[in-house]
This record gives structure tokens, C-alpha cells and sequence, in this order.
């Protein structure tokens, strides 16, 4: 017990960082009705990008900066490959993710695993940085929680303000209703290209975090990632959803959703003592029962639907 | 307005489904004409609407709206000209999206979409009158998701939302045919009010006859991707459902098979 309280911090400082990442899919998966599977290259390319620019001396917001562009690029190869090439989207997400792991290698210099010294470099966060808090040897300034929770705060904000322009406002509607966009002179493909860049330059920010937090960046950390992002949506949409109903909001019960997953994850590992390694296959039994769970209570628990109805919804 | 010159569109070329749709079609229209458009299943009324629309590029001949070459533009594009209403109810309008939000994204249709507010203070008091001549209620609801309302609901938006910006063209596919008569009704007579108000040059598909010949200032008829019968000016007017049955008869030189064409 005393082990699970004592990894509480860090567990909710990997779940804000994941969290990012979750709200870059929340923007595919849920208003641009995508399910994008790039995200598990561009989390590691966005963490391989951060690391090795801050290893050659660049400052670290620059590298997440980059890290941002470098992401932005791959969710762009994947909504070319979807709009201008007809490739289905999930189809095209998964030769992107293909892709990236040569281009990830790469760019880690054609090794599996980059470590970068926590001594050696100023990083923005870190477990480090963490610990040292705890010992009374930093300020709550610099604690993980604290920095990547503020990050977190200004990209809420931001999104908030871009999916209330025009523009943010005709990409809903792209996801919402393609041939009612088209019909309102909407150009859905390059709000298709938009959104996907969006949404993983997110995705990437999110994977440089938590390379920095970690200190290290490895060609397996994305791994699985949109089963960690479904996850961190549909846990924030089920506790949240009924007391969240402002787009802000609904972005913070993301977040919070990625927290209580990561938290719920060390749960399970302090307590049961269950290998870690079978935690991937707990992760997806969990999400596919979340996903299903609503498509089993519409087949056999429906209320007669009302016409016009939200079906889309 | 619409000048469409000798358009051909062949679905499924090469196939067992080979489908030539629209089969040499030429039409005009003056500004402010109201057209109804009616035949049978697979005449290609739809067809024609979507190839004007945008909804793919015809194969040859040539499209043109207000003096503009749209032959081959794609939809986003044509949008600017075009007001469209759908027959599913389901397509015109974002059912996620609040009713007012789905109004300022028509209100812009055919501009570019900037980074300012998607909506404005002063749009909400203009939706808000417009709304209220519809009269359902919706006036009170401008925050509601459209996935919410009804069916003759969502068509009524959409119609609105397809005129608030005036449309070179508007252009109805069997708007009123997934509704129950009376919301069908009401909606029709919004359409007429707004139609007449702004001066719109309309093609209006319907499946009925009599609404056909009610409705605007010329009537045409398809068949097998031709148009078969154009009635327009005092001939539209003295028509019957016996002479347009007539009329067709004489220009497909067969009897009419089409039982949903004899309804109302």
C-alpha cells in the first residue's frame, strides 16, 4: 500500500503527460470521426526529436517546438495518403505508423533507445526533478505535475479558442457531416490534413515530455498509445461526461481521464504484484469492453429510437 | 442563371452495372425561375441535381451558374453558388453541433473560414428573428444540438441555412419526401415564401405530381437520363395530372409504369 501511495506522483505526472497525447486523439477519434493510428509512430518520433535535439544543445522548448512541426508532418503524410491518394484513413495511418519506425530509427541514429543525462542537460520535466521535489531539494515549480499541467491548461485553451473560429468551427463540421460541410463550401480534405496535424503534433509534444520525463527515448514507447488514448477519452467521457459539457471542459475530463488511468494502472501493479508485461493486454481488454459496452446496450437494451435522433452523435 | 449544355454521366463504365444516367441533358434557366422536376425511379432527377451540385464531374458537356464555368470545380467549391437541401434529413444539417453554430457555418458559405469567432453576438439576434418565422419553437432552442430535433425540424433548418446566404441556384432533392404530409406541407410552403421573397432560380425534385404543377413557373419530366416534357409559362399552369401522364406517354412512346409517379 505504502509503495502504491509513494508512485501516486509519478503516476499522475505520466498520466497529465499522457494526456496530451490524449487530447491530440480525442481531436481525430471524436470530431473528426477518424480512429488515426499514426499516433503510435509520431508519440516516439516526437520523443525522438526532443531527445536528440536537446542531446545537440538545442533549448528544450525549441525541441518540443520542433518536436510539435516534426509531428504535425507525419499527421500531414496520413491525410495526404486519406484524401488525395482514397487510401481508407485507418489503412493510411497504419503505413505512416510502418513508416515512421525506419524514419524514428533514424533519427535516434540507428539505435533502439536514446538515453539522455538528467545532470547534463536543463529538461523541462523529469522524474528526477520529481524526486528531488520530494527530498526538499526543488521548488513545486519545477515539479512535473505542476509544469506539465500548466502546458496542459494553455492547450486547452488554445484549442478551445481554434475549434470556436471559423475555421476550427468548419473542421467539427467536417467530422460531424461531411456532405453537409462540402455543401456549406467546406474543403472537408484539407480540413482532413488540418485536423490529423493537429492532432499529432499533440501527439508528438506529448511523446518529447515523456522521453524528457523519463529520460530516455525508445522505438517501442508509442507502442500501443491510441489504446492508451481511447482509454484516457472514454474513461474521462464516462465519469465526466455528465458534469463536463463545455468543449474546455470536455478537453480537461480528457486529461483527467489519462490521470485516473495511469493511477488505476500503478493500482494494479503495486497491489495485485501482476508482471508488468501483461499490462498491454490488460489495457486493451479495458478498452475494448468500454467500446463495446455502448454498442451492446443499443442492441439489446434500445428504446426505440426517435427519428432524427442522434445517430451520428 | 444555370446554363447546363449537353451533359452525359455513365456510372459504372465497363461493368455489369453500367449505368448511363444522364443521357445528353440540356437546360436553362432565367433568373428567378422555379423549376419542379419529376419522373420516375432512376430517370435521373437526382443525378442531374448532384451533377449541377458537384457531387462528382460529368463525363462531358458543360455546367455554368450566373455566367461561371463550374464544369470542373469541385463541390466546396460550386458551394459559393449553390444553396442545396437533401431528401435524408440526416445530411443537410451537423447533428453535433448546436443549431446556431450550424446557421454561421451556412453563413459563410462560399467564403474563406478565418481565425475569427465562428460566431458573432449580433448573429445570434439575426437567427434567432429568422428562426421565428419558421415558427417551431426553434428561436428558444439556438443552443440545442440538431441531432436533437425532429425531421421536418432539421429539413426546415437546413432550408434556411441553404437561403440565408442568397444562393445563385437553390437546388431541392425531394426535400419534403421523408417527412409525414403535414410537416411535408409546411415545409413546402416555407419554401415558397422564401423562394418568392428572395426571387430564387430553383430546381425543386418531386415525387408528387400535383405539387409539381403547383409549385413554380415550369415543370420538367425525365426519363431514362432525358428530359422528356418541359412545360413552361400558361401551358404550366392549366396543367392536369391526366395531360402531364399524357405528355409522358407520348415522349417515352410507354405507358407510364412508375406507380410512384401517380401519387397525390
Amino acid at each position: 500500500m505504502n509503495s502504491f501511495i509513494n508512485a501516486l506522483p509519478g503516476a499522475a505526472a505520466q498520466g497529465l503527460i499522457w494526456g496530451v497525447m490524449a487530447i491530440g486523439l480525442y481531436i481525430t477519434y471524436r470530431l473528426l470521426n477518424i480512429s488515426d493510428l499514426t499516433v503510435d509512430g509520431s508519440f516516439c518520433t516526437g520523443g525522438a526529436v526532443g531527445v536528440m535535439l536537446i542531446m545537440n544543445g538545442w533549448n528544450v522548448w525549441f525541441a518540443l517546438l520542433a518536436a510539435i512541426l516534426v509531428g504535425m508532418l507525419t499527421g500531414m503524410v496520413t491525410g495526404l495518403l486519406h484524401t488525395s491518394c482514397g487510401i481508407p484513413a485507418i489503412l493510411s495511418g497504419i503505413l505512416t505508423q510502418l513508416g515512421l519506425w525506419s524514419v524514428n530509427l533514424a533519427i535516434m541514429g540507428m539505435k533502439a533507445n536514446q538515453s539522455i543525462n538528467v545532470n547534463k542537460y536543463k529538461l523541462l520535466v523529469s522524474l528526477r526533478y520529481l524526486q528531488d521535489f520530494n527530498k526538499g531539494k526543488r521548488t513545486f515549480l519545477e515539479h512535473p505535475i505542476f509544469v506539465v499541467g500548466m502546458i496542459t491548461l494553455a492547450l486547452i485553451a488554445v484549442l478551445y479558442w481554434f475549434f470556436g473560429t471559423e475555421l476550427g468551427s468548419s473542421l467539427r463540421a467536417t467530422g460531424s457531416n461531411p456532405s453537409m460541410a462540402r455543401a456549406q463550401g467546406i474543403n472537408t480534405n484539407r480540413n482532413i490534413v488540418l485536423g490529423l496535424m493537429v492532432s499529432n503534433g499533440l501527439v508528438a509534444l506529448s511523446g518529447a515530455l515523456l522521453a524528457q520525463y523519463q529520460s530516455f527515448a525508445d522505438i517501442n514507447m508509442g507502442r500501443g498509445a491510441i489504446v492508451i488514448g481511447l482509454a484516457a477519452v472514454i474513461i474521462g467521457e464516462v465519469i465526466f461526461g455528465k458534469l463536463f459539457r463545455n468543449f474546455a471542459f470536455k478537453l480537461l475530463g480528457v486529461s483527467l481521464g489519462a490521470i485516473i488511468y495511469y493511477v488505476v494502472i500503478q493500482a494494479v501493479v503495486s497491489l495485485s504484484g501482476i508482471n508488468s508485461n501483461y499490462l498491454k493486454l490488460l489495457s486493451a481488454i479495458i478498452v475494448g469492453l468500454f467500446l463495446a459496452v455502448p454498442y451492446w446496450k443499443g442492441k439489446y437494451f434500445a428504446k426505440a429510437a426517435r427519428k432524427g435522433g442522434s445517430a451520428h452523435a | 442563371m444555370l446554363e447546363i449544355k449537353n451533359i452525359f454521366k455513365t456510372f459504372n463504365p465497363g461493368t455489369v452495372n453500367q449505368k448511363t444516367a444522364l443521357n445528353g441533358v440540356s437546360l436553362t434557366l432565367n433568373e428567378g425561375d422555379f423549376v419542379t422536376v419529376i419522373g420516375g425511379n432512376g430517370a435521373g432527377k437526382s443525378t442531374l441535381l448532384n451533377a449541377v451540385a458537384g457531387t462528382w464531374l460529368v463525363d462531358s458537356g458543360s455546367i455554368s451558374i450566373g455566367g461561371v464555368d463550374v464544369t470542373h470545380l469541385p463541390e466546396h467549391k460550386r458551394a459559393k453558388f449553390i444553396g442545396r437541401v437533401f431528401q435524408d434529413p440526416m445530411l443537410g444539417t451537423a447533428a453535433t453541433m448546436q443549431i446556431e453554430e450550424n446557421l454561421a457555418l451556412a453563413q459563410r458559405r462560399g467564403k474563406p473560414r478565418t481565425l475569427h469567432a465562428g460566431i458573432t453576438a449580433g448573429e445570434r439576434e439575426q437567427y434567432k428573428e429568422l428562426l421565428k418565422t419558421l415558427g417551431l419553437g426553434l428561436e428558444e432552442r439556438l443552443t440545442a444540438r440538431v441531432g436533437l430535433l425532429s425531421g421536418g425540424q432539421r429539413q426546415a433548418l437546413t432550408l434556411l441555412m441553404a437561403t440565408l446566404q442568397k444562393p445563385k441556384l437553390l437546388l431541392l432533392d425531394e426535400h419534403t419526401a421523408a417527412l409525414d404530409p403535414k410537416t411535408a406541407a409546411k415545409v413546402l410552403e416555407a419554401t415558397q415564401t422564401i423562394v418568392s421573397r428572395d426571387n430564387l432560380t430553383t430546381l425543386m425534385i418531386t415525387h408528387n405530381m400535383r405539387d409539381a404543377i403547383t409549385y413554380g413557373n415550369r415543370l420538367i419530366m425525365m426519363y431514362e437520363g432525358k428530359i422528356a416534357v418541359d412545360v413552361s409559362g400558361e401551358d404550366k399552369k392549366n396543367l392536369t395530372v391526366e395531360d402531364l401522364m399524357q405528355m409522358f406517354e407520348k415522349a417515352a412512346g410507354a405507358a407510364l409504369a412508375n406507380d410512384r409517379l401517380l401519387l397525390g
